[in-house]
């Protein structure tokens, strides 16, 4: 599946800054390590941070802070911020949904936004980032 | 086998007979459903197959000795639908008075730790979708999607 670039970027962003809590980073430092606008990942920030997610330490050598819970916020909570995923499927409707083939494909829709939702739900920041330590113990 | 953790008070070993009810009754505390017949079906299979296992996390508190506070279940099994030994787990439950002080954590281990020594490289589990305690539980000790999908059929 695909996720708009706001919600990578917020993905990016928030699970970078979990990874040390007392770290501060700036856009522009997240932004070079992975490659994408600053500009942009400022408005994302912006975002998280009226979410509560981050914070923003201002003056010289500010930036921004983790500042929530990484055991408790999932995948799904980030992404809920800036997209409605799995929305398309079950709530507004599309042309031919009506028809027997439409409302067949309706429920094949359905079934893989549900196990979307439930994946992205089940995953903490925590965990996510545990497991990169897994993986990475592993190789 | 089983290691003690005073820190907690509890003590992991495999289930007994004494604990049949105990265990009756923590589950249907956590799941809601009571199922006797499961889990007397349970602790005979204990009796006739080696790879499987009922661990409980009990008490070490002297003022409740007796207590059990978790358990898992589950066993190793072999080449169905084309599966090399995997161990399953067939179900978790801690009780809500004890959550959040790694009772879970300890058990899961342990269970995986009694399924590799049954031979298996890998563990295996099933949740509903809507279940995001235990899914996120199972996540948390590194569990992923596997290279299964379940598919069901109502017969009604």
């Amino acid at each position: 599946m695909k996720l708009q670039k706001a919600t990578q970027f917020g993905l990016y962003a928030v699970l970078e800054l979990a990874r040390d809590p007392s770290r501060q980073l700036s856009a522009i430092e997240i932004a070079d390590k992975y490659g994408i606008s600053s500009n942009h990942l400022a408005k994302v920030l912006r975002d998280l941070g009226r979410a509560g997610l981050v914070d923003a330490v201002r003056g010289a050598g500010g930036g921004y802070r983790f500042s929530s819970n990484s055991k408790r916020v999932t995948l799904m909570d980030v992404i809920n911020i800036f997209e409605d995923i799995g929305s398309e499927a079950s709530g507004t409707s599309d042309l031919g949904d009506g028809t027997d083939i439409g409302r067949a494909l309706l429920v094949i829709r359905n079934e893989i936004d549900e196990i979307t939702q439930a994946t992205f739900g089940s995953i903490t920041l925590d965990t996510l980032l545990k497991t990169m330590r897994w993986q990475r113990d592993v190789i | 086998m089983y290691s003690e953790d005073r820190k907690f008070d509890i003590k992991l070993r495999p289930a007994e007979v004494d604990d049949l009810q105990k265990i009756i009754d923590l589950d249907t505390l956590v799941s809601g459903i009571e199922k006797k017949t499961y889990w007397e079906d349970r602790f005979d299979r204990l009796k006739s197959a080696d790879s499987s296992h009922l661990i409980v996390a009990g008490s070490l508190d002297p003022k409740s000795p007796d207590e059990i506070l978790g358990f898992i279940v589950g066993e190793v099994r072999a080449w169905e639908f084309g599966s090399r030994p995997c161990g399953w787990i067939f179900a978790i439950g801690v009780s809500p008075d004890y959550r959040v002080r790694g009772i879970g954590e300890k058990l899961f281990d342990a269970i995986c730790e009694s399924c590799k020594k049954d031979g298996a490289n890998s563990i295996r589990t099933m949740i509903a979708r809507r279940d995001q305690l235990n899914m996120s539980f199972f996540r948390a000790q590194g569990m992923m999607g596997g290279p299964f999908i379940e598919l069901e059929k109502s017969l009604r």
